[in-house]
């Protein structure tokens, strides 16, 4: 079977951010948090290979452990919607049509109905903007987002013959749930997830670039593009940089997500039968 | 005058249609018979050159002497919808559900600049009259989903007989509709082919059927045609035995040798469902609909006992509260004396199992066949000896123990229906509900799910509840049947009894409808 082109292009340009997230882990070319304003926003050279930002830190070890951060915080944002989202969705489509579903549903609604970002600041500015609040506050919007796809998906396999032979061997809804939906609509689900992924490191680097995001000295490649709004024309350097990286990691994120649709929907699958 | 020389067909190198030669006459009916896979559809496929992505044909396709093998992709366009119409079996999804009846008719029109916008409305007018939806009743702005099966199937047909083609193809036109309503699509068919002086080709895979419909009938097996003739002398000589094996197959009755017990293994008594109709406005009254209507009747032990009715007479409904999968609004249904209903027992649960009519989707695609066959012990608890009862099971419906490591897409359908059937057998029940369990099935492989069936019932006593459509094999499996209609019971009675002496009116007019295989 060929890989979908999409697919290798999204998970190398990824691939590359998140490893240079984890290596920041253990390594970066200077400690992000020392300050050496004698070298302040010095060109490319070879001891600082993307130059200096105008505090005089390394901005080849920002960007990397900017990426750490933005990934992180979207990362676990679609956590927070998958565990929460995709049970309520299952269980509103085991109990469709019940006053249940239409609490889940009209709930969802509610959470769909804010304007998103306005609502995540709101989050930050009652309780302190922190990494923690902005995972949270944009994990709540992705909740709404997994409940509604596992809740659509799930409908269109409840009225199969093998649920109905699950519930004639006793079986419970939660644990046809379990056994035998969730496995049948977990296609959909990581497409979703990779999609609600980059779209939470935009929402990341929204909320870091207002300052609701991670705090410093946490490097974020939101709040590089805010620091580096004053000093544009004379360095883009500095605004270029985070801006790319964003746009690289969304980019192959959202490609990750086209190519895995085309790979795990048989109906886009070319066959010969 | 349609003629096929020497069609041959490669799917990706392999072989799916061998040598396939026919010719139709106008005003002529070819049946095209087979089995799944025997490359029926694929000949009309390759007739239309509506073929998949890596085909490779090969031979002539001849419309009134025109080659269309040799015509570009564009010229060809033209000569589907054109020249040659075609009636698929799903008239559900074969409209569109956006658009009304008049404008689907008119837009064929308008497509092969056959009318002007203002003539098109007028032709699919009487095109669709004359497919028997009289503008009167069923006016051009209807749409699809405003009408019934058959009504739309004539829509279908309308839609073919547009342009007044020289070749009419029907691939299984009747196969998802009901008796009664077969019957009608059938007998328009036959009138328009001989009037509009049509040649038709008529694909299925109902020997009764083909047997009513066709002038001349060729048998395909394999990719190949196997024996070709004129209806009636085909029937009578049968020269090939793969014919012959297919019409003893679908006449096929399974030794039985009932031993029925008096006392009542199952009892409905007096059963009622409503289903709740979507609200007429916010504050509208909600209507209902009344699917089973005051239904009664006793399953005795050992017995095989049918249940017969057309799609939406409540036979769905009803067996799905026999299994204790919805509530009842009146009524009570008794298995051995014990109360039925959504919160029965476990234990009461087991002694009662299901087989289902799709193979393809009673199984999660996602579990291997020893998972799937032990899913019922989730009623009686794992038995120690879980893997031996999964080996036990398979053996009981001709399978091995080694299939228990398979997934469910790597067997055929009838051997899914036996993996659906080993399923229903596993946790040792008393009654099992087969809820047209044979009616997705080839005609061979019907016979052998019948055959084991009947044997499976001699050895373990086992009690059936048959829901289908098909008259011919509730007749050759069940000692009593009852006709269901509107939610009623309107007959019942010894099968025999009820088939050769119908009382109700419904029953004969079902009966009357139900082709009827020639006998030899």
């Amino acid at each position: 079977m060929r890989l979908p082109v999409q697919l290798v292009l999204g998970t190398v340009l990824f691939g590359l951010f998140l490893a240079a997230a984890l290596l920041s882990l253990v390594w970066t070319p200077f400690d992000v948090t020392e300050l050496d304003i004698a070298h302040k926003l010095a060109a490319p050279s070879a001891a600082h290979w993307l130059g200096t930002d105008h505090l005089g830190r390394d901005m080849t070890a920002m960007l990397m452990a900017g990426a750490r951060t933005s990934i992180a915080v979207a990362l676990l944002a679609v956590g927070i919607g998958i565990t929460l989202g995709v049970p309520l969705g299952l269980a509103a489509a085991a109990r469709r049509g019940s006053l249940l579903d239409e609490i889940i549903m009209r709930g969802n609604d509610l959470i769909f109905a804010f304007p998103s970002l306005v609502i995540a600041i709101l989050i930050t500015a009652v309780f302190g903007p922190s990494a923690i609040n902005a995972i949270l506050a944009i994990g709540i919007f992705n909740i709404p987002v997994f409940a509604r796809v596992s809740r659509g998906a799930a409908l269109t396999i409840w009225p199969r013959e093998f649920i109905l032979a699950a519930r004639v061997a006793g079986k419970h809804s939660a644990r046809i749930s379990a056994e035998h939906i969730l496995p049948n609509i977990a296609n959909l689900l990581v497409v979703q997830g990779t999609i609600q992924f980059s779209m939470g490191i935009l929402a990341e680097a929204g909320l870091s670039y207002v300052g609701l995001g991670a705090q410093p000295p946490t490097p974020s490649w939101g709040r590089m593009l805010a620091d580096a709004q004053t000093f544009f024309y004379a360095y883009p350097r500095l605004a270029i940089l985070p801006g790319l990286a964003i746009v690289l990691t969304v980019l192959g994120l959202n490609l990750m997500g086209d190519g895995l649709r085309d790979l795990l929907d048989p109906r886009l699958r070319r066959t010969v039968r | 005058m349609i003629a096929l020389e020497n069609i041959s067909l490669l799917l990706s190198g392999i072989p799916v249609l061998r040598d396939v030669s026919l010719r139709i006459p106008p005003g002529q009916t070819l049946g095209l018979v087979g089995e799944s896979g025997s490359g029926k559809s694929m000949t009309a496929l390759s007739v239309m050159r509506l073929l998949p992505d890596g085909a490779k044909l090969s031979g002539r396709v001849l419309l009134e002497g025109r080659p269309l093998t040799d015509l570009t992709e564009r010229k060809m366009c033209a000569v589907r919808g054109g020249q040659i119409g075609m009636i698929f079996q799903e008239p559900m999804t074969a409209l569109n559900p956006v658009q009304t009846i008049g404008d689907q008719v008119a837009e064929t029109l308008l497509v092969h600049g056959a009318a002007r916008r203002s003539e098109a409305r007028e032709i699919a007018k009487e095109r669709l009259a004359r497919v028997g939806l009289a503008p009167e009743r069923f006016p051009l702005d209807r749409y699809p989903h405003e009408l019934s099966g058959g009504q739309r199937q004539r829509v279908c047909i309308a839609l073919a007989i547009a342009l007044r083609p020289k070749l009419l193809i029907a691939d299984e036109p009747t196969t998802a509709l009901d008796v009664t309503t077969q019957a009608q699509i059938l007998e328009l068919l036959r009138e328009l082919v001989r009037e509009e002086g049509m040649s038709c080709l008529f694909i299925t895979h109902d020997l009764a059927v083909v047997a009513e419909m066709a002038d001349e009938i060729a048998v395909m097996k394999a990719g190949a045609v196997v024996e070709q003739g004129p209806t009636g002398a085909l029937l009578r000589e049968m020269r090939h035995p793969y014919t012959r094996a297919l019409f003893d197959a679908s006449r096929h009755c399974p030794d039985r040798a009932p031993i029925v017990q008096d006392a009542p293994l199952l009892e409905v008594e007096n059963a009622l469902r409503d289903y709740p109709l979507k609200r007429q406005g916010l504050f509208g009254r909600r209507e209902y609909f009344r699917a089973v209507d005051g239904v009664s009747f006793e399953l005795r032990r050992g017995e095989s006992l049918g249940l017969v009715g057309e799609s939406g007479c409540g036979k769905s409904t009803l067996t799905r509260a026999i299994l204790g999968l919805e509530p009842l609004q009146r009524g009570a249904i008794r298995l051995d004396g014990e109360a039925v209903s959504p919160a029965m027992p476990a234990d009461l649960r087991r002694r009662m199992q299901v087989v289902f009519q799709d193979p393809y989707g009673s199984f999660n695609p996602r579990h291997k066949v020893s998972k799937l066959l032990a899913e019922p012990f989730h009623l009686t608890g794992r038995p120690a000896d879980m893997e031996a009862r999964v080996a036990e099971a398979l053996e009981n419906v001709g399978l091995q123990a080694t299939d228990a490591d398979k997934f469910p897409h790597e067997f055929s359908g009838g051997q899914r229906q036996r993996i659906a059937i080993a399923r229903a057998l596993i946790a040792r029940p008393e009654l099992i509900v087969l809820d047209e369990a044979v009616s997705a099935l080839d005609v061979s492989v019907r016979a052998q799910v019948l055959d084991l069936l009947a044997d499976l019932q001699a050895r373990f006593g086992l009690s059936y509840l048959f829901i289908a459509h098909d008259l011919s094999v509730v007749r050759s499996v069940t000692d009593r049947v009852l006709v269901m209609r509107g939610g009623q019971i309107v007959e019942a009675g010894e099968t025999e009894a009820v088939f050769t002496a119908p009382a109700a009116v419904y029953t004969r007019e079902l009966l009357a409808a139900a082709p009827v295989l020639p006998t030899a």
